[in-house]
């Protein structure tokens, strides 16, 4: 019986938790169309959330790429399939490892540090502060980090698609003997524009969730130290969780068929 | 003028407040005092809207505290935060302009700036001090600047959340002329909270001390040491016996 009742009341906790996110969503959402909006603190997420995950995202899909590259070609020389190789990686980056591995790199470095700097704010009284200054934290903090992570996150796929597949292509034309053109053309050929448009639309969704984590979890913080670092791990770990959801859910939505 | 009426509050089973009145005539200089966890920055931040109380009412000049334009209502205030409360990701002009820089009070940037550089040379700080960041500065030329802050849209009414807190005695002094010059320069209404009875004496007009959620003495500072009241008494001379139970 009180296993029964554990079970009941973990799942009303998760429901509640959700309920509190959404609702945090929903007031993030509102500011798209109620002014102030600002423009400074927008640039600023995107270069933050955008550009300067380049690097990491980069040598994660490269690295990744190659070692695809690598399993494929060991594990299909067992049937004489080595020749699959490009197709394989093509299609394993750009719908399923491009997007997952962007996704939960942004968890660890964008997510982190949302939650980490906002919650700091919270235990300084600079989110105080800034009500008392007539600012909307959610409209000054929020908004621009999500619409940047909304923005940018799918660019960063895209980019960490193709810096995958060209890990790939390196090893196997490296070390396995592939001829570089046909490789390329045999890539190509197999990638359609629902695959890249499905690993683009799962980079929006894994954006907004990463970002509205950290966020979520900044405001939400407790006191001191030990509330920022709680806030700072709650984070990641929601945002990590709930990507992984959300792409098993994507999937299923975009390739049952 | 401020008034709080029969304002409650609780968080949980702790009750903080538990119906604190209390009015701050217009131009007055009134300092809350009372030992720690017994409700003073609650208060405080109850009339800013930072907190909603329970019950009670909280008025500015007459009008409801949480009805109406909320932006306008929280123009009126200044607020000293007792770390700061500076923004590490802006430079100290930045901080100082902040609510210049944006909404109904927005100048272009140079006005901005030189309004900036302006309030912190009132506060004693050098406008080589205006592009570098919170971080860069000690403790007491962060608070200088929280103080350049408060002032910089020059309102109408200015919080000081425990001026002088983590300061040495000089720089604890330096801060308590700097706000009692202001408030009487600006004419500005002033509610302050601290434990430091150095302030009290410096920038009080008026004392009101906060015990058990209610206000339990008030009056004009000069009536202090003469009140009669034992919880004051022991509070301002920090007797470990009295009325008041201190946790050892």
């Amino acid at each position: 019986m009180r296993f029964l009742a554990g079970i009941g009341a973990f799942v009303l906790g998760a429901l509640a938790a959700l309920g509190r996110i959404a609702i945090f969503a929903g007031q993030t959402a509102s500011h798209l169309v109620r002014p102030p909006f600002y423009s400074r603190e927008f640039a600023q997420a995107l270069l933050n959330v955008g550009y300067l995950s380049l690097p990491v995202i980069g040598l994660t899909t490269i690295f990744t790429g190659g070692a695809l590259a690598l399993q494929i070609y060991a594990g299909g020389s067992r049937f004489n399939a080595e020749a699959v190789v490009p197709q394989i990686v093509a299609i394993g980056m750009v719908r399923e490892l491009g997007p997952v591995l962007v996704g939960l790199m942004i968890a660890a470095r964008v997510t982190s540090s949302i939650a980490a700097e906002i919650a700091t704010m919270k235990v300084t009284e600079q989110i105080d502060a800034l009500v008392t200054l007539s600012t909307n934290p959610m409209a000054y903090l929020t908004l621009p980090r999500v619409l940047a992570g909304v923005i940018t996150v799918p660019l960063l796929t895209g980019v960490g698609d193709i810096i995958g597949i060209m890990g790939g292509w390196l090893v196997a034309t490296q070390t396995l003997g592939f001829n570089s053109a046909t490789y390329l053309s045999n890539t190509i050929d197999f990638l359609q524009a629902s695959d890249i448009w499905s690993s683009l639309a799962k980079g929006a969704v894994f954006g907004f969730i990463a970002t509205l984590m950290g966020c979520y979890f900044g405001m939400a913080s407790g006191r001191g130290a030990q509330g920022v670092g709680k806030a700072t791990k709650s984070s990641v770990e929601a945002a990590a969780v709930l990507i992984l959801a959300a792409n098993f859910l994507l999937t299923g939505v975009f390739f049952s068929t | 003028m401020i008034e709080m009426q029969d304002v409650h509050k609780s968080f949980g089973e702790n009750k903080v407040l538990r119906g604190l009145t209390l009015a701050i005539p217009k131009g007055e200089s009134m300092v809350i005092i009372g030992g720690s966890g017994t409700g003073k920055s609650v208060a405080l931040k109850c009339v800013l809207g930072l907190i909603r109380p329970d019950t009670g009412a909280i008025t500015l000049d007459g009008k409801d505290a949480f009805a109406g334009d909320r932006d306008a209502y929280l123009q009126r205030f200044g607020m000293l935060f007792q770390g700061g409360a500076l923004f590490d990701s802006l430079p100290v002009w930045q901080n100082v302009a902040f609510r210049l820089q944006r909404g109904a009070l927005k100048r272009p940037a140079d006005e901005a700036r030189d309004i900036a550089i302006e309030k912190l040379r009132r506060v004693g700080l050098k406008s080589d001090v205006a592009d570098r960041y919170p971080a860069e500065l000690s403790g007491g030329m962060q608070k200088r600047v929280g103080l350049a802050r408060a002032i910089a849209a020059e309102p109408e009414i200015i919080f000081f959340d425990e001026p002088t807190t983590g300061l040495d005695p000089i720089m604890s002094g330096v801060i308590n002329d700097l706000i009692r010059e202001i408030v009487v320069e600006m004419g500005a209404t002033a509610m302050t909270i601290t434990h430091d009875m150095s302030s009290v004496r410096a920038i009080a007009d008026k004392v009101a001390m906060l015990h058990d959620g209610v206000i339990q003495w008030t009056g004009p500072v000069a009536d202090l040491d003469a009140s009669g009241d034992p919880y004051l008494d022991q509070f301002i001379h920090g007797r470990a016996e009295g009325p008041i139970e201190a946790v050892r």
